[in-house]
């Protein structure tokens, strides 16, 4: 994933470089949220506008892969919303039950909206978790491809 | 988005009890008046809301009720935001209805079928006033002999227009009245006499 | 049908709780079993709860399997029922398992096609020797071997054939699907419902009936195009962002089967599939729901269909191993006067069936 957003005017740029970052915090632990950020900046205060609450999306798959919608099943999913004192509102939507995940999600969103802060935030929370979603993707692929078939045809087989 | 959203229920769980705790007692008395107190801290929803309407709406509404209302851009967007609740321009679609001005007329709002009933529309209606003790003389289910409720601020035509919902019965809608933080209700069983 | 209300039996039943507690734990000597060990160990377990319950929640469904005493059926009533608790806050955009991350996939019908065979962790190649070094702990196994990822990317098997036209396409559409948990069944019931309720069906009943098909019942000719696990992203567009945003991934399990299709006044001759996708690792469950989604369809293919999987009420009536569970077990509950009456009509018609014997 590339915190580098490809869009050519300002506003999908911020809101692509808004949607990496909540994707990789939503996918973050706690604790690895919180280890990181006793190296970085720190966070300013927030009220809570909604939530932490935890509920529900359906997830849906298309029929055939590619068809029309149907629904699978539903995930557990926390949100929260909140503001900070200079009016910025910040959203996390995290999979899972996890409402201290869901505010420190939100208030990176919104501190990460802030020019000032942005910079440093990215450094020292954002990319470390994105290298270590990355890894562990990696690490899964390498295994897979260690499971790949390698066909050899025998002669008397032709 | 910033600066335009504003918090909802501070204690979305004890908040939305006590909020139902008063429609179910308004309902169930139709005509005294229901004072939503308590909540902490005090809903504070974008202008026109009133506190008791916006209160209920956020304790009814949710991502399966249509609602319409004619609060503006800010109330919609608020109100998606808390209970998730679709927003629809026709009135006929909606479960629950929020008017602070004039209403749409009552007989064209969503009726209930016989075989449900229920399926009909809930209006809820904030009025400049609600006050027990005179005005309007309402008899019905949940009414011993008779309840006075004065409303100040009714749309012309009111009174004929609650006969014909009346009469469509069991189908037909309920109606909540708010002012303020005050409410009370008019379900489809209660009739009015104007004093 | 009567029931007559009892009262009493609270101290039984108190009784009752409190040895099914101690039965749950075992004997205390031993270690207790935490949510995260069955999250971990029992993993399949796990997905067939999270599927069953329609609910993805891994701690969730681990402590329900516990709770449960690994009764998997009692463990999903429990997941539903935890999940009518909560607000839905909305659906989800549509999963592309074309961009699944893939910890397996295979095909039956190409041997060489793009991204090739992965086998994953698969239980396929195994020889069903019961292991008695798992019986006893020991270290961790050793690492999994690695190999360089090509980042080639693995095209569906549907999509191959599509190519040469000789699949039939599935009707592009984002028209919102219709939703079990909300609205009843009814029928005749459109494919998006079907797959739903054959995605939270029970395994065994799917098994079952995607198998008669192969056995006769139902006019089934099958072959695995592909079958892929792994991790897809989760995206939802909440409106106050206006722009969609990942939650996090599911692992889920998809199967394309591909089935011959003779061709109809308005079709030609072409391959057509039936499909499943289940949450988790559920390779029997997707390939079970695939037979059946196919047969399921044989009706609106113009097939002659007749054979119990290929009858919508018969099988989306039945498949629900919670719905199923409650009604064969509610004949627990007391029919004290049901039976009364039943008893009385009996001795009646014995009693005229005596006479007229001895008369």
């Amino acid at each position: 994933m590339s915190l580098a957003a490809d869009a050519p005017n300002p506003a999908p740029t911020a809101s692509a470089a808004r949607r990496c970052w909540m994707g990789i915090l939503a996918r973050a632990s706690r604790a690895e949220i919180a280890s990181l950020l006793q190296a970085a900046p720190p966070l300013p205060a927030h009220r809570r506008l909604r939530g932490p609450e935890t509920g529900l999306v359906m997830a849906r798959g298309r029929q055939g892969g590619d068809g029309a919608p149907f629904n699978l099943g539903e995930l557990t999913v926390t949100r929260c919303s909140i503001t900070l004192d200079d009016g910025t509102v910040g959203h996390a939507y995290v999979a899972g039950r996890d409402a201290g995940q869901a505010e420190i999600a939100a208030v990176l969103d919104a501190a990460l909206q802030d020019p000032g802060r942005q910079a440093s935030l990215l450094a020292a929370v954002i990319e470390p978790l994105a290298a270590a979603q990355a890894a562990r993707a990696a690490r899964d692929a390498a295994r897979a491809a260690a499971t790949r078939v390698q066909f050899f045809t025998m002669a008397t087989m032709r | 988005m910033t600066g335009t959203l504003t918090a909802g229920f501070g204690e979305p769980v004890l908040d939305a009890q006590r909020c139902f705790r008063a429609v179910l007692d308004a309902m169930s008395r139709p005509g005294r008046v229901q004072r939503l107190a308590g909540l902490s801290p005090p809903l504070a929803p974008p202008a026109p809301l009133g506190a008791a309407a916006a209160a209920v709406l956020l304790t009814l509404s949710d991502a399966d009720t249509p609602v319409w209302l004619d609060a503006g851009a800010a109330a919609e967007a608020w109100l998606r935001f808390h209970a998730g609740a679709p927003i629809v321009a026709a009135p006929a679609e909606a479960a629950f209805l929020l008017a602070s001005g004039p209403p749409p007329a009552l007989r064209d709002l969503a009726q209930g079928t016989d075989e449900e009933p229920h399926r009909s529309a809930t209006l809820i209606l904030e009025v400049a006033a609600l006050e027990e003790g005179d005005g309007w003389r309402l008899t019905g289910p949940g009414i011993e002999h008779a309840h006075w409720l004065r409303v100040t601020g009714l749309p012309e035509g009111f009174a004929a227009a609650w006969q014909g919902n009346r009469a469509r019965f069991p189908c037909g809608i309920d109606l909540l009245l708010c002012a303020g933080d005050r409410l009370a209700a008019l379900p489809r069983t209660t009739a009015l006499e104007i004093g | 049908m009567a029931y007559v209300a009892v009262k009493g039996g609270e101290a039984a039943i108190d009784a009752a709780h409190a040895w099914l507690a101690e039965e749950r734990r075992g004997d205390p000597a031993l270690p207790e079993l935490t949510v995260e060990q069955i999250g971990q160990q029992l993993g399949l377990a796990v997905d067939r709860v999270m599927a069953e319950g329609a609910c993805h929640d891994r701690g969730l469904a681990a402590l329900a399997i516990k709770q449960a005493r690994g009764d998997l059926i009692e463990a999903a009533f429990l997941l539903r029922a935890y999940r009518t608790t909560l607000p839905r806050f909305a659906g989800s955009e549509p999963l592309d398992t074309g961009a699944m991350r893939i910890r397996r996939r295979i095909s039956a019908t190409y041997k060489d096609l793009p991204g090739g065979q992965v086998l994953g962790p698969t239980f396929d190649y195994t020889h069903r020797l019961l292991d008695f070094a798992l019986a006893a702990a020991g270290e961790p196994p050793p690492p999994a071997p690695q190999a360089a990822a090509e980042a080639a990317s693995m095209p569906r098997v549907t999509g191959i054939l599509a190519q040469e036209g000789l699949m039939q396409a599935e009707a592009a559409s984002d028209a919102p699907p219709p939703d079990l948990t909300r609205e009843p069944l009814a029928f005749p019931a459109e494919r998006p419902l079907r797959l739903q309720a054959l995605a939270r069906g029970d395994e065994g009943f799917l098994l079952a009936l995607g198998y008669s098909t192969q056995r006769g019942y139902g006019n089934a000719h099958p072959f695995v195009g592909e079958i892929r696990m792994g991790e897809v992203a989760v995206e939802i567009t909440p409106p106050e962002l206006g722009f969609a945003i990942e939650i996090g991934d599911l692992t889920v399990t998809e199967c394309q089967m591909v089935n011959q299709f003779a061709g109809s006044k308005t079709e030609p001759p072409q391959f057509t599939r039936g499909y499943g996708l289940v949450f988790g690792h559920a390779e029997r469950k997707a390939m079970a729901m695939a037979l059946v989604d196919r047969a399921l369809r044989g009706a609106e293919l113009g097939e002659e269909a007749d054979a119990p999987a290929q009858s919508q009420e018969f099988v989306l009536y039945h498949c629900d191993n919670v719905e199923a569970t409650g009604f064969v077990e509610h004949l627990k509950l007391p029919h004290y006067v049901d039976f009364q009456s039943e008893l009385e009509k009996i001795r009646q018609l014995r009693a005229t069936a005596l006479r007229e014997a001895a008369e």
